[in-house]
């Protein structure tokens, strides 16, 4: 902090420090770049995918993958009961994926934003009341709550991503409120109430640009975990509808044959696995080089 | 006094401490804290106040307490003819472009994630001090040069700048909305020796050229000789003697203060070793002692102390004193055996 004199220190050395000690760690440089390959296959799946996700031929239902007896390199990880092409499913089915599990995160994390700060800054009968809330969201098990509510609204993409922030916006909330607390203690806050600041100036302005690194890593960490629940959703029927591509639903298509067509589920499957372990993974490097203090 | 530009009668800040449900149930009294008690002082416009007393005392909390950074719990507070106490908080926010606070710790005032620009700019834009971004930047520009920084410093973060540069930049922030009043909470006393001079010499130059009012809060009695034209000296939240700077570091009354001025080393060839160590540490404010507050280590406590608290009295002019044992003429050097 105060040993960095050098006068022509960029802007914010800090942020650029921990930007490099987190590509010094090659294993989570290396996820972070699996995440970003699944990022690009997701928004530009129209132009990488081999067939139309959805175009169906009886002709190859349940066709096995290239490299087996009876395969075809036009479709090199085989086809669903319906003929459809695996590969070009998986790729559209990315875009779900990782679509819902970005909005999910951000709206989670806006919201989180604001409660926590309000808890946090406020105290008070703000702090109970949205600590109580917290606290009852906690004590619901994640994917009941969950059925329970899609049950209750039905079906679809906007459904799913609210049901979702609706209890994953008291993660970033409690690290925000903890946060919060912290800082507001410090003398620079104090400083800017006696220079007549406002609350909502201290909050946003003061206090958020110094809490945001813990935040960020949450975020990340959180991010794969709302991957696995919308695939939990999918698989269940309850997340998105047939035929868009989803990661879980191509899990739960492929059930009934997972014994002579093992690659119906198997696929899919392993697309969630490495999504998931790659974002984790490079999540935890951030957090190694973001925010050394929780590192084990 | 009718030229006080701050006049503060009986404050006192209490802190209460959380109970719990199960403490609340028994009907057990919550623990208080009396960090500053029925204090009562004026600061004339153009003086320099100096507040010393042992870290813990209160000083800092008295400070905050005047510019309602900490609510006071009882007393008033008078600014400039107005009961600041009893403001609206709007009428607090525009009243604290004329009130400002020196911070003691440079590092932990300064927001890490905020330019210069942008801290020492805050209360032009919180009070429309300055018509647009542009003249705001040449305001805070002026006002760093001011204090001795340079104006091509103006984007740089904190972290860039040493710890008197740092305690320049909080002097800027204090000053740039040209309050009439300022509160000094131990300004000096996080910095280098070689560095507190230049700030001293720097809050002297400020104070004349704007026309200020110092509270001057320190632990160093050196430091308050040299720059406050009154003491006042502050023990477990309570002031015990206040007065005329020379008079009070020359003739000491209370014998906190005789022992305060005892401790402060020397380099006199003659200089006896009279030093007076006071035994133990300061009580807890979270008990105080009854009576006198001071008699717990005071060398020349009797048992009228034990019992009843002593009132301020006038010993001089524009100097009083809250001793029981004032008109023996008793100094603790040399009163030791009358314990």
């Amino acid at each position: 902090m105060s040993f960095a004199s050098d006068a022509r220190a960029p802007a914010d050395s800090l942020f650029r420090r921990n930007l490099r000690a987190f590509a010094a760690n090659r294993l989570a440089f290396g996820s972070a770049i699996v995440v970003l390959i699944f990022v690009v296959m997701a928004v530009f799946a129209p132009w990488i995918a081999p067939h139309d996700p959805a175009a169906t031929d009886l002709f190859r239902r349940l066709q096995p993958p290239a490299w087996m007896e009876g395969g075809d390199w036009a479709f090199p990880l085989g086809c669903d009961a319906l003929g459809r092409d695996i590969l070009s499913r998986i790729i559209y089915g990315a875009r779900i994926s990782i679509f819902i599990g970005v909005a999910v995160i951000l709206v989670a994390t806006v919201v989180g934003i604001l409660a926590g700060l309000a808890a946090g800054y406020l105290r008070g009968w703000v702090d109970i009341v949205i600590s109580r809330i917290v606290d009852i969201l906690l004590g619901f098990p994640y994917l009941i709550f969950a059925i329970g509510l899609m049950a209750m609204m039905g079906p679809g993409l906007a459904n799913i991503i609210l049901v979702m922030a609706y209890k994953e916006w008291v993660i970033p909330c409690r690290v925000v409120r903890g946060e919060t607390l912290a800082v507001r203690e410090l003398e620079y806050v104090e400083a800017a109430r006696a220079v007549g600041a406002s609350d909502r100036h201290i909050m946003l302005r003061e206090i958020l640009p110094n809490i945001l690194s813990p935040v960020l890593v949450v975020a990340t960490i959180r991010m794969a975990d709302v991957i696995i629940l919308e695939a939990a959703l999918s698989f269940l029927g309850l997340g998105v509808q047939p035929p868009t591509a989803s990661w879980g639903a191509m899990v739960a298509d492929g059930r009934a044959f997972i014994l002579e067509s093992w690659w119906v589920s198997t696929f899919p499957g392993v697309a969630i696995l490495l999504l998931v372990l790659a974002i984790n993974v490079a999540s935890q490097g951030l957090r190694d080089a973001f925010d050394p203090r929780f590192s084990e | 006094m009718t030229g006080a530009l701050l006049q503060v009668e009986g404050l006192s800040k209490t802190y209460v401490g959380r109970m719990s449900l199960v403490g609340r149930l028994l009907g057990r009294r919550p623990t208080a804290v009396r960090a500053v008690s029925d204090v009562s002082l004026d600061i004339e416009r153009g003086e320099i106040l100096g507040l010393i007393g042992e870290s813990g005392c209160g000083k800092s909390t008295l400070g905050r307490a005047i510019l309602r950074l900490h609510e006071p719990s009882a007393g008033r507070v008078t600014f400039d003819g107005t009961d600041v106490t009893a403001l609206s908080p709007a009428a607090m926010t525009a009243m604290r472009r004329r009130m400002q606070i020196i911070f003691q710790d440079p590092y932990a005032s300064l927001n890490p994630r905020r330019t210069v620009a942008d801290i020492v700019g805050l209360p032009l834009q919180l009070h429309g001090l300055a018509s647009g971004r542009a003249a705001q930047r040449e305001t805070v520009a002026e006002m760093l040069e001011k204090v001795g920084l340079k104006a091509g410093q103006i984007d740089r973060y904190p972290h860039q700048f040493s710890g008197g540069q740092r305690q320049r930049i909080g002097i800027a922030r204090a000053l740039i909305s040209r309050p009439d009043f300022v509160v000094c909470d131990e300004p000096v006393s996080a910095l280098d020796v070689s560095i507190q001079a230049q700030i001293i010499q720097l809050l002297q130059d400020l104070k004349r050229e704007f026309a200020l009012t110092y509270l001057f809060i320190s632990h160093d009695i050196s430091v308050i000789g040299y720059l406050a034209d009154r003491v006042a000296v502050m023990y477990l939240g309570e002031i015990v003697e206040q007065g005329p700077v020379e008079a009070v570091l020359s003739r000491p009354r209370h014998p906190y203060t005789q022992s305060l001025l005892s401790a402060v080393p020397k380099v006199e060839a003659t200089a006896r070793t009279d030093r007076v160590r006071l035994t133990g540490d300061l009580p807890s404010p979270l008990n105080p002692p009854s009576g006198c507050k001071f008699h717990t280590r005071c060398p020349l406590a009797i048992d009228i102390c034990r019992r009843s608290a002593p009132h301020r009295e006038t010993v001089g002019q524009g100097h009083d004193a809250a001793c029981h044992r004032l008109h023996e003429g008793l100094s603790i050097t040399d009163g030791g055996s009358a314990a």
